[in-house]
Order: structure tokens, then C-alpha cells, then sequence
């Protein structure tokens, strides 16, 4: 048996093919992952690399000028928070309410599957025929009109399936044995979930959450049809420039209007735009990672 | 093969640690060849630790630190022109929830052949491990019509015998086991003890179990280990009729544990 010159558990021939090919597949996945790096830097490094031009605080705060071909873009940018904030002031807590409902409460019926495919599929459905929802219910249905209101409903339209489906998520990852020591002192479902499956999953609910807010501050077709507008007078760096009913500027439909549609904006501006954008959205989501780390470290599991 | 004289499993001042914790103290045993030894203790003795080391499963994870020698069959199993493919070839672990892969039966048994061959065995190849695999561990006769069912539709009896017959087709020639019987009821423990029982001789198996009468009832040689220790590794007649350890007794009477 081992009077092969290979020592015991030695590597024969055999198993360093095998080794080889172990490598070459480690060395295509690993390639892959990096491949993901890649457009990220060319394209965070050549949008910075173009607007530096017109990159400042200036910028942010100030009002576009000479028919929007100059100037700074805080009408856009204000009114991009205030559709984020307010579509998530709705869309979050019923989001939240209804997981915990499919979650926690609800038994698996037939029901309980409808509601389900509904929300997978609403998730699915493509922004532009939110946006003509958003038209026919909120501007002309319940008589909103073109107003920040509209927009931001239906922004909220478009984020709820999604904060469902990343709550089901977050609450189902928690220990069912959590739950069972908790009935098993006689607490009520309620009890049981306000004060071990909520505390034990918020930073999960919450990560989901706060991910919404670029895909509400990116997305164009819904608000365009809604509630924003080509241009809007207001005052340099004003915090509560719009009434709710008003029609309002945001990023990136600005950013469309003088990448496309404006003649003779200096080059930098749309780049230096698309910056900010990207930079808020950023900011968003290197909060939530901040929160997350901090709510985990309190996680006692 | 191996001369019945030499143990199969020498460890001579074995330590372990994960993380800062330390599992293994001082571990220095031979286990003799083609005998079943059980490892028994409190749970958290390290009985399991010991076993995984073995073939060198615990190493998987980052954060585990061992010094010390193990020789399998001979070789020290942390050299470093040790191949772990090799190794566990040869040296086979059977866990405690049977996990049959989600294949068939016939699957899983040349699962292992197909892992480590270069060109494709052929048919003819495939079928007689099965039949021999299976003939091993007694699941022919129940099993021969039913070899494209799917393994995990089992009982978990056949499932777990399905595991040791996974391991045979590689030739292999120490058997460790890590709490085979806890997930059956009477009936498949039997089974299982008998299984053992045919098998032994021809490899060398190793058991972990919580179940003492089980130990006293099913192995030849029993280590006792208590806190990272070996307290004590003798004939498991010996071991349970006269222990030499008072710390031995007393587990065996059952004042803790």
C-alpha cells in the first residue's frame, strides 16, 4: 500500500491537479468580486474629475441663474429632502406595521399568500407606471393637484414593498426560541414584540429603510409626473422654501433638464449635479451603516 | 496496511484553544488499531474538540490555536507535506443529525469515488462500490430497488447508516463518530451499535457519545476526559468495573455530569 515513494496523506499527483484547479477557480471568483470595484472608482472618479470645476459650498446653496445655465442648484436639492423625507414619513411606519402584522401575526393562508405575491410584485413594477398611478390617484383621483404631496405619495407607493419585504426579513431572522421564552412567561404577542423581536431586529428594519431614500431621491419618472417642475423661484439657502401643495425642484429631474433640454449650461454644472446627488445618497447610506454598527453593538446576541 | 501492533491515533501533550479559551490540556493517548474507542466525559470536556482534530475539521474556523503532536497512522498530521484531501480520505467523520447530501442514494454513496477521481469512474466502477457500501453497513437488501430516492427521504436510521456507507467507497481507515445515535431512537441505536460492531477490525473507530451505558455496551477501550483532560483510558470493562481515577468513579456513579 505505501510502497509509493508519496508519504501517507502526502499530495500524489492527483490531488495537486486538483489543488491547481482549486486555485484557478478561487483566483476567477475572487477576479469577479474585484471586477465590481471597478466601475464603481471609473465612475465616482470621472463624474468628481469634471465637476471639480464647479464644485462649492456656493454651489449647493445658491440659486440657478441666467436661465438655469448658471449659478447653484438648492431649489433642486431642497426639494429632493423634502420628497424623500416626507414619502418615508409615510411609506416607513405602515411598511413596518404591515411586516410585523405578515410576520408575527398573521397565520399562512391563503390570505397571507395573496398579500404576499402582491407586495413581490409591486416591487416589480417599473417606476414609470408608479408615476402614472401617482397622476390618475393622488393629482387627479383625490385632487392634490401637481403638488409635493402627489410626488411624495407616490414615491411612498414605490418604497413600500420594499420596506415590507427587508422587514419581513430583519424580523424573521430573530431566534424563534426568543420568542418561545417569552410566551412561555405569559407574554402577549405585543409584549413579545415590543420588547425582544423589535429591539433585536431594529437595526435590520431600519437599514432597509434608510436604503429607500436613494432609490425615492434617484428616481425621476414618478415626481416628474407628479408634483416637480423645470423651475422655481426661491430665496438663496432658504431651509422651508415650499408649501406642501406647491410644485417643487429636485435633483435629478434638474439634473435631466440641464443635461438635455437647457442649451448653453457651462460644462462642470450637470457633472457637479450629479455629484451632489450622489454624495447625499452617499451620506444617507454611510448613516445607516453608522446606525447599524451602533444598534449591533448593543445587541446583546 | 497498517501493523495491528501500532495504535492508529497517538497524540502526545495536545493543547487547543479558541480564542483564549483552552479546550485541550496536555492530551497524550494512543488508541489501538481496528478496536472501537469511546471518548466519554461531561458535556464541554472537549471530547468532540478531540475528535474534530482528528482530521483536522477544527481548523476551519480562524480563531482555533493548536500545539502539540498528532500521529495518524504513523504521521504527524500538522507536517507540512500533509495533504488535508489525503487525510480525510482517510480518515472519515459520521456527525451527529445524519446528513445526507441532497442527492440520491446512489449519489451519495460514490459521492466521495467522483470527488477524488481524476477521469470519471465508469458505471460498472460506480455500481459495485455501491453494492459493496451498501452491502457494509446492511442497507442493501432494504435500499437496492429504491437507489435513485432521495437520500434526505430516509428515515433518519438509514440516513445515518447512508453516512457511514458514504465514507467506505474511499477506503478509509479510521472511522470517527461524534454522537452517532443521539438523533435515533432505540431501534436505529441498535442498529447503529450492531453496524459498528461488523465494521470493527476492519477500520478504527472512534465514538463520541453523552451515553454511558452506550460506551460500557459498544466499545472495546474508553478515555474519560473531564475539563480538557485525559483522567483516564483503559479497557471500558476495566473503565466501568474498577476505575482507577476517583474523579472516573464518580462520573460513572453519576454524582455529576
Amino acid at each position: 500500500m505505501n510502497a509509493s515513494p508519496v508519504p501517507r496523506f502526502g499530495e500524489t499527483p492527483s490531488v495537486r491537479r486538483r489543488l491547481r484547479r482549486e486555485n484557478l477557480a478561487r483566483w476567477v471568483f475572487g477576479a469577479m468580486a474585484a471586477a465590481m470595484v471597478l466601475p464603481l472608482v471609473l465612475i465616482v472618479g470621472y463624474l468628481v474629475v469634471r465637476a471639480a470645476p464647479a464644485l462649492s459650498l456656493e454651489f449647493v446653496l445658491d440659486v440657478p441663474k441666467r436661465g438655469m445655465t448658471e449659478g447653484g442648484i438648492w431649489p433642486a436639492l431642497i426639494g429632493t429632502v423634502y420628497l424623500v423625507f416626507l414619502s418615508l414619513l409615510v411609506s416607513a411606519p405602515i411598511g413596518i406595521l404591515a411586516a410585523v402584522y405578515l410576520n408575527e401575526y398573521a397565520r399562512e393562508n391563503w390570505f397571507n399568500r395573496v398579500i404576499n405575491l402582491a407586495v413581490i410584485n409591486l416591487a416589480g413594477v417599473p417606476s414609470i407606471v408608479h408615476a402614472l398611478f401617482g397622476l390618475g390617484a393622488f393629482v387627479y383621483a383625490a385632487q392634490f393637484g401637481y403638488s409635493i404631496i402627489s410626488a411624495a405619495l407616490t414615491l411612498a407607493i414605490m418604497t413600500l414593498p420594499v420596506i415590507i419585504a427587508s422587514t419581513r426579513e430583519a424580523l424573521a431572522s430573530v431566534p424563534r426560541s426568543f420568542r418561545e421564552a417569552c410566551w412561555n412567561v405569559g407574554a402577549t404577542r405585543w409584549q413579545t414584540i415590543r420588547s425582544v423581536v423589535l429591539p433585536n431586529s431594529i437595526s435590520g428594519i431600519l437599514t432597509g429603510v434608510i436604503l429607500q431614500v436613494s432609490r425615492a431621491a434617484g428616481e425621476t419618472a414618478p415626481v416628474m409626473f407628479t408634483g416637480v417642475v423645470f423651475f422655481k423661484a426661491v430665496q438663496r439657502g432658504d431651509l422651508l422654501p415650499y408649501y406642501l401643495n406647491e410644485q417643487c425642484m429636485a435633483l435629478s429631474m434638474h439634473l435631466y433638464t440641464i443635461s438635455t433640454q437647457v442649451p448653453g449650461v457651462k460644462e462642470a454644472i450637470p457633472f457637479a449635479t450629479a455629484v451632489v446627488l450622489l454624495t447625499l445618497v452617499i451620506a444617507v447610506n454611510a448613516a445607516a451603516i453608522a446606525l447599524r454598527v451602533y444598534l449591533r453593538s448593543r445587541k446583546k446576541w | 496496511m497498517s501493523d495491528p501492533a501500532t495504535p492508529s491515533i497517538v497524540t502526545r501533550d495536545l493543547n487547543l484553544w479558541y480564542g483564549k479559551f483552552q479546550a485541550l490540556r496536555g492530551v497524550s493517548l494512543d488508541i489501538k488499531h481496528g478496536l472501537i474507542t469511546s471518548l466519554i466525559g461531561p458535556s464541554g470536556c472537549g471530547k468532540t474538540t478531540l475528535l474534530r482534530c482528528f482530521n483536522r475539521v477544527n481548523e476551519r474556523y480562524g480563531y482555533v490555536t493548536t500545539t502539540g503532536e498528532i500521529r495518524v497512522l504513523e504521521k504527524n498530521i500538522y507536517d507540512p507535506d500533509v495533504s488535508l484531501i489525503e487525510l480525510r480520505r482517510s480518515v472519515g467523520m459520521v456527525f451527529q443529525r445524519p446528513n445526507p447530501l441532497p442527492l440520491s442514494v446512489y449519489e451519495n454513496v460514490v459521492f466521495g469515488l467522483r470527488v477524488h477521481s481524476d477521469s470519471p469512474p465508469t458505471r460498472a466502477t460506480l455500481n459495485e462500490a455501491v453494492e459493496k457500501a451498501l452491502r457494509e453497513v446492511n442497507l442493501w437488501q432494504d435500499l437496492k430497488d429504491r437507489l435513485h430516492q432521495r437520500a434526505t427521504t430516509l428515515q433518519l436510521e438509514q440516513q445515518q447508516k447512508l453516512c457511514i456507507a458514504r465514507l467506505l467507497p474511499l477506503k478509509p481507515e479510521i472511522i470517527l463518530m461524534d454522537e452517532p445515535c443521539s438523533a435515533l431512537d432505540v431501534e436505529g441505536t441498535a442498529a447503529i451499535e450492531e453496524l459498528m460492531f461488523s465494521l470493527k477490525g476492519k477500520y478504527t473507530i472512534v465514538i463520541v457519545t453523552h451515553n454511558m451505558a452506550q460506551a460500557r455496551r459498544a466499545s472495546d477501550e474508553c478515555i474519560f476526559m473531564l475539563l480538557g483532560q485525559r483522567i483516564e483510558h483503559r479497557r471500558t470493562e476495566d473503565l466501568f468495573i474498577a476505575p482507577e481515577n476517583p474523579k472516573t468513579a464518580e462520573y460513572i456513579e453519576g454524582r455529576y455530569g
